[in-house]
């Protein structure tokens, strides 16, 4: 096919709309009694085909060759093109009503970038001196003159004597200002309007379709009425349906303007709505396509599959297929393959001879098929183990959103995906489902596999830190194993070296009975790796030639964000390392784990009557304070805060009250927390948080809707339990108990309000910070890093002189550095 | 390859951040030689779609923020803050919903009490707030406005600069002292309805007597070992040229008002510092090289331009660029009028008609041994 170099637009003439028209269409019938479309109507046959079997009446072609062919209908009357109305009164306003030439001197605004809605027109022609009337644009769609209106007509024949001169200077060089007023109408292809058959045999027309029905039955009223020399009024009238008919053909959204509707009263779809917006043509069809060898089902977690690989259903392997070209080398093996045929994993679909003839793989075709099978060929066949695919998840936000993974085929209906890449997909596994795509090109492939593949997107671009890496349990599990006084027998130990496949390592000692976690760990770190940070609780971690001497591993050494053991491996010793290491972590923490056990148990929010006492300690002296700042609110002693009135400055006060109470009441907790494995998780940044906790076992604080406490619901108090006008904390959303205790009524009410609020908020803000991604991406989609380390858009001009100031892709700094002094 | 005077720039720097270090001579020969190597690899590849990263950068992240929209500071003054203050700010609003500027004072100004002076001096104060009532004389068609003396004496506000001002804001008046604090307000022009006179009155009510204008509040906070002022309403231009005030580090949140007094550079660093600004304090690590882009992106015309439809997206040059973002129509039919040409450079153009776009590895052609 050629290449297109460029796509220009214009407008359309008359002559040129009849030049590529093959008929006239004039009936507004569309089919006869028998069913068959019209000659002359609407569905003419000389418009193109969409039944199969039948042939195009002008290029003979059939139904899927015959891309279509455009009619003409002669309009009686010249009518406006809606969506040129704005150019039309510009054009209309800026010319001499009598000669048609330019009402303002043109060399004051030829060599300037000019906006002609700015220029005042002058009311003197100064070419012949006509006195211009003062002419008003009378929305929708038509001019008037001193109250008279000003016909399609006559704005025609004055656009006519413009000459090609002044066009330029109106800007107008895409055609005649004429050809904005329409006196033919352009009938576009059935295939542009398919009709679709209903079940019980009844066809049903596209929205265009109609739409044209319309135009032709009033076009042809008034041609008639013309013909008999009707009354004025008449052919007014007429001529303004006909226009209403053309205005909504081209857009049926005009403000002003009944749209036009189907007979079951739904809005008619027509040219301005096909193109328009997120289901329009250039969103939905033109820059989203629609791919084959795609696959997309529910995805589960495998702890035993590696993490650049995704583990594709058997049926699903089935069907996405890789055209593989027969050579010398391969050949037995793809014979292999098509002997398998479709139903069997690692067969072949289809092959295609050299000639281009393809052929489906079956029970009746398999045995010709491998006779005639040679070099050249090629096969479809099943994706195998090994295999490059894409895998997806939406919303795509961020690149690592599509990554290339290997494949492996699994028994079972879902996708399988290691669980250390769920993070960058931001995926769980309640019920989300993901999407396949195989790369069909050994370009593709390449691509794919030197640029997309999970171990090269290990650093996120946006920060420049590792964003894959151990979550949850891994990390629970690592701390444990790695705590100063945690020791492993010989035969645990063993078990987690087999788990590992690292029986060859010279590292491994198996004299020994006992082994400490930290000597567990360091076998998994590279050799000669040296680090030093500060753990989630400050204490020092050290790792000094391959082992762990100091420390315990946390959240902040190996956690899918910026996890610090990760981001240096994969700095000093490379991609594949970095990966090894973190399903290696992913092993051991996950095997020790299982042989020790983790649980969380209600026991564990328990605290002791002491604590107990402490809270109420706290509560009582903030609850004092707020009644006393409420005595003096209600005294009119209360001081205001700037830019508040008072009853804001009181409501601004209890409120900072109560998050000092809760702070006050969670550090108090914090410093005698037991040692169990909620707690664990909490402090090694696992899962939850010590609010968490202090909501189970303390108690849950001051609800907040929408920033403030709570007030709506009844007059002057949210719920009838309370007293009118009660300024008192448990009136307005405190709440006192905690999960573990339970909630009361009213405070179980003030916390669905609590969580209705979160659910409301988190779903309004997918939606904003959704068009803010779209206009971002699309305002500098077009930005490249040229050659020259410099930033291009699409018109070579320059946006940055040195990308990124310093040309360094934070995608492979050390979270946008070179080097991290602190930690050579 | 890359810019050299670029390279050697920022080894210098890191150069004199090594020699800090405490290391000998060789570790520290070492680390540059291991910089040098890493700086190699760690240098932009040509092709990359940098601005797409950019974008994600910093919308991805916006998911996960929490739309609270105000943020209380410590001050207790409301500023916007979180993803709607991200999106006002690419939207380049002529003012932020929340103005807020942060006043440093000059080194011998440093106190309490100077802090209390210039604060009382920036805050607006307005005709309102000086005056116990106003009443309408419906009889004589006038406004009577009873004056809150002492205030006025505790602000050093003279009646005649007062008068002055309120004539400045509403036209056609004739304002007068009745008694030491009654004033008088009447209009000039004639068959002054009930109506016109409320008006007035609001107006009055409004007229300017002392301080900045556009400066709702101005509170003192101690931060570090600085008196600092934050203000609620900004004006860069009066604030820097008041006496004390350490105009070097006057900061305000007003873009706009940035550009207009000190140019597009110092705008495009204002962008750059509020996003990134918003974003910490949200808790989101985002590279800083990705909002370098993007205030490069807004500024690189001379006057800041909005991210969208009015701004970037809508000055495209090419056709279906523009109608596949937004208002499809209205370009196609505007293209059509002026004849442009759509020369299918950009990555859409390239989508939509079906080709590779010229992005990354799109740029270059693979070819493989047969």
């Amino acid at each position: 096919m050629a290449d297109i170099s460029e796509i220009k637009f214009h407008m359309v003439s008359p002559e040129h709309i009849k030049k590529i028209a093959t008929i006239e269409i004039a009936n507004s019938e569309v089919y006869d009694a028998d069913a068959y479309p019209i000659e002359g109507g609407v569905m003419d046959p000389h418009l193109g085909v969409i039944d199969p079997g039948m042939r195009c009446k002008t290029c003979g072609s059939k139904s899927g060759e015959c891309l279509g062919h455009f009619g003409y209908i002669n309009l009686s009357k010249p009518v406006y093109n809606i969506l040129f109305i704005k150019k039309i009164k510009e054009v209309l306003v800026l010319t001499c009503q009598e000669c048609s030439k330019l009402l303002f001197d043109k060399e004051n605004v030829k060599n300037r970038t000019y906006d002609l809605n700015k220029i005042k027109p002058a009311t003197k022609c100064p070419n012949c001196g006509y006195n211009n009337k003062k002419i008003k644009f009378e929305r929708p769609q038509s001019f008037t003159c001193d109250g008279d209106r000003i016909t399609p007509e006559q704005i025609r024949e004055q656009f006519e004597k413009i000459s090609d001169e002044d066009l330029s200077i109106l800007k107008m060089n895409g055609g005649r200002p004429e050809w904005m007023i329409l006196t033919i109408l352009p009938v576009p292809p059935i295939t542009t309007r398919p009709s679709i058959t209903l079940e019980d045999g009844e066809r049903s027309e596209d929205d265009l379709t109609h739409k044209l029905v319309d135009v032709i039955r009033i076009n042809q009223r008034l041609a008639n009425n013309l013909e008999i020399g009707a009354p004025e009024f008449i052919l007014d009238d007429l001529w303004e349906l006909l226009q209403y008919h053309v205005t909504t053909y081209f857009n049926n959204e005009i403000s002003g303007l009944p749209p036009a509707r189907h007979r079951s009263g739904r809005q008619l779809k027509t040219l301005s709505q096909r193109l328009k917006s997120k289901s329009g043509r250039f969103r939905l069809n033109l820059t989203g396509k629609r791919v084959d060898f795609s696959a997309r089902t529910v995805i589960s977690p495998d702890q035993n599959i590696g993490i650049n690989e995704v583990g594709i259903p058997e049926l699903i392997a089935k069907v996405l297929t890789i055209p593989i070209k027969i050579t010398e080398r391969n050949f037995k093996e793809m014979k292999e393959c098509v002997e398998r045929g479709p139903e069997k994993i690692n067969g072949a679909n289809y092959t295609i001879r050299p000639d281009g003839l393809r052929k489906k793989i079956n029970d009746l075709t398999k045995e010709f098929i491998l006779e005639e099978l040679q070099p050249g060929f090629i096969v479809e066949r099943h994706i195998k183990d090994g295999d490059i695919v894409l895998f997806n998840r939406q919303p795509s936000l961020h690149r690592m959103s599509i990554m290339a993974h290997r494949v492996k085929v699994m028994p079972y209906k879902t996708f399988r995906l290691n669980l250390t890449v769920c993070k960058p997909y931001n995926a769980d596994f309640d019920g989300d489902e993901m999407n396949v795509h195989v790369p069909q090109t050994a370009e593709a492939r390449a691509e794919a596999e030197q640029l997309m593949l999970v171990e090269e997107n290990i650093r996120s671009p946006r920060f420049g830190g590792p964003i894959i890496g151990a979550d949850q349990d891994y990390i629970s599990g690592c701390y444990l194993l790695t705590k100063d006084d945690t020791k492993i027998d010989k035969k645990t130990f063993a078990q987690i070296i087999l788990k590992l496949k690292l029986y060859n390592s010279n590292k491994i000692d198996m004299t020994k009975e006992t082994y400490t976690g930290k000597e567990l760990f360091s076998i998994i770190l590279p050799d000669g790796f040296n680090h030093r940070f500060k753990s989630k609780d400050g204490s020092d971690v050290i790792i000094e030639n391959g082992k762990l001497i100091k420390g315990s591993i946390d959240e902040k050494a190996i956690s899918s964000y910026g996890g610090k053991i990760i981001n240096k491996i994969d700095l000093e010793y490379g991609h594949s390392v970095a990966v090894r290491f973190i399903e290696h972590i992913t092993i051991i923490s996950i095997e020790y784990l299982m042989k020790r056990g983790f649980t969380l148990s209600l026991s564990e929010e328990e605290i002791s009557e002491e604590q107990q006492k402490d809270i109420k300690k706290i509560q009582n002296k903030f609850s004092a304070e707020i009644d006393k700042t409420i005595e003096t609110y209600k005294k009119g002693k209360l001081e205001t805060l700037p830019g508040q009135t008072l009853k804001e400055s009181l409501e601004s006060n209890i409120i900072i009250k109560t998050s000092n109470m809760m702070s006050e009441t969670q550090e108090m907790l914090s410093k005698n927390l037991a040692d169990n494995d909620g707690v664990v998780m909490a402090k090694t940044g696992a899962r939850g948080s010590i609010q968490n906790f202090t909501f189970m076992a303390g108690y849950i604080g001051q609800e907040l809707s929408g920033g403030s406490r709570i007030f709506r619901g009844y007059k002057n108090r949210c719920l009838p339990f309370f007293k009118e006008n009660d300024l008192s904390l448990k009136a307005h959303g405190f709440v006192e108990s905690s999960f573990r205790k339970g909630l009361n009524p009213t405070e179980f009410f003030f916390e669905a309000m609590k969580g209705r609020e979160g659910i409301m908020d988190s779903s309004l803000k997918t939606k904003i910070s959704g068009y803010m991604q779209r206009r971002l991406v699309n305002a500098m989609q077009d930005y490249l890093v040229k050659e020259d380390k410099t930033v291009r858009d699409s018109n070579d001009e320059i946006i940055q002189f040195v990308a990124g100031e310093d040309g360094i892709d934070p995608a492979k700094s050390d979270s946008g550095g070179i080097i991290n002094l602190k930690e050579v | 390859m890359i810019n050299k005077e670029i390279k050697d720039k920022t080894f210098k720097l890191l150069k004199e951040k090594v020699e800090l270090l405490d290391k000998t001579k060789k570790e520290k020969e070492e680390i540059l030689k291991l910089a040098e190597k890493r700086y190699e690899n760690m240098l932009y590849d040509s092709g990359e779609a940098i601005g797409v990263v950019a974008a994600q950068s910093v919308s991805e992240p916006a998911t996960q923020t929490t739309l609270k929209s105000y943020h209380r500071e410590s001050s207790g003054l409301n500023i916007i803050q979180g993803l709607p203050r991200v999106i006002e700010i690419l939207d380049a609003r002529k003012s932020p919903e929340t103005p807020t500027m942060k006043i440093y004072l000059l080194p011998e100004q440093n106190n309490k009490n100077s802090a209390k002076k210039i604060a009382s001096n920036i805050k607006e104060t307005k005709l309102m707030h000086l005056m116990v009532e106003d009443s309408l004389d419906l009889a004589n068609m006038c406004i009577e406005i009873n004056m809150d003396a002492e205030k006025m004496k505790n602000l050093d506000i003279k009646t005649d600069d007062l008068i002055k001002n309120i004539k400045k804001k509403v036209r056609n008046i004739e304002v007068k002292m009745s008694d030491d604090h009654t004033m008088i307000v009447e209009s000039k022009k004639a068959g002054t309805t009930v109506q016109d006179l409320q008006r007035t009155r609001t107006k009055v009510r409004d007229s300017h007597a002392k301080g900045i204008p556009d400066i709702d509040f101005c509170i003192i906070e101690k931060v570090n070992d600085d008196w600092v002022l934050q203000t609620l309403g900004s004006n860069l231009r009066k604030i820097t040229k008041i006496e004390g005030v350490d105009s070097n580090r006057v900061s305000t949140n007003n873009i706009f008002e940035v550009y207009e007094t000190f140019g597009i550079e110092a705008a495009r660093q204002a962008i750059i510092n509020e996003i990134l600004n918003t974003l910490r304090a949200q808790g989101v690590d985002t590279d800083i090289r990705h909002l370098l882009l993007i205030a490069d992106a807004m500024t690189s015309k001379g006057e800041i331009k909005p991210i969208g439809r009015y701004g970037l997206s809508g000055a495209k040059s090419s056709v279906l660029a523009r109608s596949n973002f937004e208002e499809t129509v209205k370009h196609l039919v505007d293209a059509s009028i002026i004849g442009e040409k759509d020369e299918l450079k950009g990555i859409v153009e390239n989508i939509i008609i079906g080709k590779t776009a010229k992005v990354g590895s799109g740029l270059v052609e693979l070819k493989m041994k047969d």
